[in-house]
């Protein structure tokens, strides 16, 4: 074996570039066979020069695949050393790459959902929009350039670890460590969702209650406040103060005399977004009862609808 | 608009169909796409706050496995035109952004639409690919995985420059037609329409262990001085200590002389 092929770095990063595309070809037949393929096409080329075991190469990686596209780069770089092995006339069956594949993409596919669609992006992106919707151009840019900066040295460097590890990330993936961190992306993505959902699913009930007259001193008096701005411009600066300085104290329901109590303040007061969990449990139980998704949607809309126009929303 | 304007919107319309099935560089994502049309069509800061508006909307859209979610490239591209379309027929900035905002729920789901049959006609893509493989046809493997993606992205663009032709004129008489109840029950439905997406995700996490998790993200998220980076390190924190402990929990169980001295002879004293 005086001529062992080996990938060089150019070789990983052409496969690196191009499984950026993993997706392209996304179909509802084999998902993202098109895209691994293309993906492996750098690899193929420099360690087969035959073109019998090219296209018996290229034939094993046109199967079905699908996962995560960004934990992808790991089982990429696995597959990259056991092709590297093959080719070097170690005894690789197709079927133990093909076995790499799926044992992988189905653990990590449960890894990347939850880091990065269900915690890093939320993050990100409501770190970016909350300065965006000020008018920002810092919010989109920040967004932007952190996230691709995190994405692509994530897929660079999980990509080598693979490549470097070869077959023994398989001993890893029996051996626990895949189980731990799943569960740990379980745990951070259960608990981030939690955040968001109270935070972002919004849903109203505006039936008044109650409406209470409040006692004297607990609302601003905005009559006695008129007469002090009436008496010239030290009065109008006058009763700006005294109007601001009872606000204070008072709050927000000091400013008119009915104390106003929403359906909405009441829940509020036993558990702020309570209406959205509600929601969102329910969503669980009929996607679990196989309703399409689209149908939920939809009717969300028919029930946004309704129940505004039935003064409940 | 200028032909210049229009070439640059569908490019922009472009980039995000493609990516809104790539999922890499994040063109499709409302804060990224909304701010480039506001950009190119001269409208930055309106694109910009209707971006990051539609980002908290869009927070829990993405594609897990199989499933699709709704789209947000359409709903970002096809939004951001509207507003500016609005803009340019001087119409106020605030009502040209929550109108955009109203209409950009139904688009996602039409999107949504148009995605699951590109990925359908990506099917015989792949078939002919099989074939190209047979035959060590590297250019056709090439020209084939481009043709595939560049119908995403023409899912997209498409749309785009139809929507740039209209004139501003019918976009403000067809926004003014839309009565006020239907565009705030829309807004109501599209607030709750992010649960969806958490279900879906939820439903694919959830085991009886990682449920109490869920609860203390929620109660913790009613503290609003707690931003989500905040929520985010204790939850990294949480899922360290939690698996630490069980770990210890584990091993503790197992071997005598557990490095518990105090507990060893508690053990050996009967």
């Amino acid at each position: 074996m005086a001529d062992k092929i080996t990938l060089s770095k150019s070789d990983r990063l052409a496969v690196w570039f191009r499984h950026q595309y993993l997706q392209g070809s996304w179909n509802y037949e084999r998902m993202q066979n098109g895209g691994w393929c293309f993906s492996m096409i750098p690899a193929i080329k420099k360690l087969y020069p035959n073109k019998e075991d090219q296209i018996a190469a290229l034939k094993r990686h046109m199967e079905f695949y699908n996962t995560h596209p960004y934990v992808s780069s790991p089982v990429i770089g696995v597959t990259l050393a056991l092709e590297e092995d093959r080719a070097n006339g170690a005894p690789v069956e197709d079927a133990a790459i093909q076995g790499v594949k799926v044992g992988m993409m189905g653990p990590l596919a449960g890894v990347g959902d939850p880091v990065f669609w269900f915690t890093l992006r939320p993050l990100l992106g409501a770190l970016g929009a909350s300065l965006a919707m000020g008018g920002s151009i810092m919010g989109p840019i920040l967004f932007f350039v952190l996230w691709n900066v995190i994405r692509l040295a994530f897929e660079w460097y999980t990509q080598e670890f693979g490549y470097q590890l070869g077959t023994s990330i398989t001993k890893d993936l029996s051996g626990g460590l895949m189980g731990k961190i799943t569960e740990g992306a379980s745990i951070l993505g259960m608990f981030v969702i939690g955040g968001l959902v109270e935070r972002w699913v919004s849903i109203k009930f505006t039936p008044i209650v109650s409406t209470v007259t409040q006692s004297d001193g607990a609302y601003i008096d905005w009559d006695a406040i008129a007469e002090t701005a009436g008496s010239g411009a030290q009065g109008v600066a006058e009763a700006i103060k005294s109007a601001l300085s009872s606000y204070s104290s008072l709050g927000a329901t000091g400013l008119s005399v009915d104390k106003v109590t929403t359906l909405q303040a009441n829940l509020d007061q036993l558990i702020p977004g309570l209406a959205a969990v509600a929601v969102t449990l329910l969503c669980c139980w009929l996607l679990k009862k196989k309703v399409s998704p689209i149908a939920i949607i939809i009717g969300m809309f028919a029930v946004g609808i309704l129940g505004h126009l039935a003064g409940i929303l | 608009m200028s032909v210049f304007t229009i070439i640059l919107i569908v490019f922009v319309a472009f980039l995000a169909g493609m990516e809104g099935v790539l999922d890499q560089w994040q063109f499709h994502q409302p804060l990224v796409a909304c701010t480039l049309i506001g950009l190119v069509s001269g409208h930055l800061e309106a694109g910009i706050i209707l971006g990051g508006t539609l980002q908290m909307m869009a927070l829990g859209w993405a594609n897990v496995g199989a499933a699709v979610a709704p789209d947000a490239a359409l709903a970002s591209v096809a939004s951001a035109i509207l507003m500016v379309l609005a803009l340019n027929s001087n119409a106020d900035q605030g009502q040209a952004i929550s109108t955009a905002i109203a209409v950009a729920v139904p688009l996602s789901v039409a999107g949504l639409f148009l995605t699951m049959i590109v990925r359908t006609i990506a099917i015989p893509i792949v078939h002919i690919m099989d074939g190209a493989a047979a035959r060590a046809d590297y250019t056709a493997l090439d020209v084939w995985s481009i043709i595939a993606i560049c119908l995403q992205g023409i899912r997209i663009a498409i749309p785009a420059a139809a929507l740039c032709f209209i004139p501003s004129d019918a976009v403000m008489g067809a926004l003014n037609m839309m009565p006020a109840w239907l565009n705030e029950g829309m807004t109501i439905g599209g607030g709750m329409v992010a649960a969806v997406g958490y279900a879906m995700v939820i439903n694919m996490m959830a085991t009886k262990e990682v449920w109490p998790f869920f609860a203390l993200g929620f109660c913790l998220a009613a503290i609003s001085q707690l931003t989500l980076i905040a929520l985010g390190v204790i939850g990294i924190s949480l899922a360290l200590i939690y698996l630490g402990l069980k770990e210890v929990a584990k091993s503790g169980a197992g071997a005598a002389g557990s490095g518990d001295p105090l507990g060893d002879i508690l053990d050996d004293y009967e």
